[in-house]
């Protein structure tokens, strides 16, 4: 029998995760883009969970805005790491101080 | 019962070990490849749990529009691998204390956690029973009704998004050749066809 406890904990591992690959790969931005991505994932899993046992059904709305939002955010992002790759040369987030005051 | 569990489990375990290999891989496009195992891996448990409406929308979006795009971009950049992956491990002791910490207060959280007895009497939304309406369409007869504003908001944002990656990533380079329509439109007989009396066996 599969209970909320399960999928919460799968969430907040892979929750983890997205936070410890930030810390990991702290020169590539896209890896770090992809670790938010695991990040909302693990947030898009929670909202499932509460919304399969609680038999409510607006968590599972939510989930979709979740979804459009990380979308939006993952072609900003792209597009923001092209533009800089193509001004800079290069993706490493320690030579992101252009704006250092 | 017991297959779902199974099921559950195995999917779960895949996500994860996917997870770890998303952040650990040395080539990022074996990055991407593990996001997308790991998506599908999500959409398996999404469809465990009766969101299958979601799990659809997990597989199109996520592996068919954000992880090719994280694809494209990998591989047009043209980064030097060896380069990003200096202090790779320098970083390691503080992100995995984080990592504890967080687990650790995750954990506090869950295991010291009910639901409210109010809970199950003020759903928003009750969830339909699956043998009468399916999920996709108890999902859009609430999404077309309470929540058109949001939805309407969302597809703005995705506009926003759309407008926002073409303008920052359009650029006018010199020396293309572009068709300029109005240039072609004022073009006249007279600056652009001459004649001219050959002679025999002279050429121009």
């Amino acid at each position: 029998m599969i209970s909320l406890f399960d999928y919460l904990l799968v969430a907040a591992i892979l929750f983890t995760l997205g936070i410890f690959g930030i810390f990991l790969n702290r020169k590539n931005v896209i890896v770090i883009l992809m670790s938010i991505e695991l990040m909302l994932l693990a947030v898009n899993i929670n909202f499932v969970a509460f919304s399969h046992f609680l038999g409510d059904l607006v968590g599972q709305i939510f989930t979709l805005f979740v979804l459009t939002v990380a979308a939006a955010e993952a072609a900003i992002g792209l597009a923001i790491v092209v533009v800089f790759f193509r001004n800079r040369g290069t993706i490493e987030v320690e030579e992101i101080n252009q704006m250092k005051g | 019962m017991i297959v779902q569990t199974i099921v559950f489990w195995l999917l779960a375990v895949v996500l994860i070990a996917s997870g770890v290999m998303v952040i650990s891989q040395r080539n990022p496009v074996h990055s991407v490849l593990f996001l997308i195992l790991c998506f599908f891996n999500a959409a398996g448990l999404f469809l465990l749990a009766g969101a299958e409406f979601l799990a659809m929308v997990l597989v199109v979006v996520y592996v068919g529009a954000v992880a090719v795009l994280f694809l494209f971009v990998v591989m047009l950049l043209d980064v030097d691998l060896v380069k990003l992956r200096e202090g790779f491990l320098q970083y390691l002791p503080i992100g995995a204390i984080i990592g504890f910490v967080l687990l650790l207060e995750l954990g506090m959280v869950y295991f010291g956690w009910h639901f409210a007895d109010v809970a199950p009497t003020i759903l928003a939304a009750k969830t339909p029973d699956p043998s009468m309406v399916t999920n996709t369409v108890a999902l859009g007869r609430l999404i077309y009704t309470d929540y058109i504003y949001l939805f309407q908001a969302s597809g703005l944002v995705l506009l926003v998004a759309m407008i926002g990656a073409i303008m920052l990533t359009l650029r006018s380079r010199d020396g293309i050749r572009r068709q300029n329509i109005a240039k072609q439109n004022a073009r006249t007989k007279e600056d652009t066809i001459e004649l001219r009396k050959v002679p025999t066996g002279g050429g121009i």
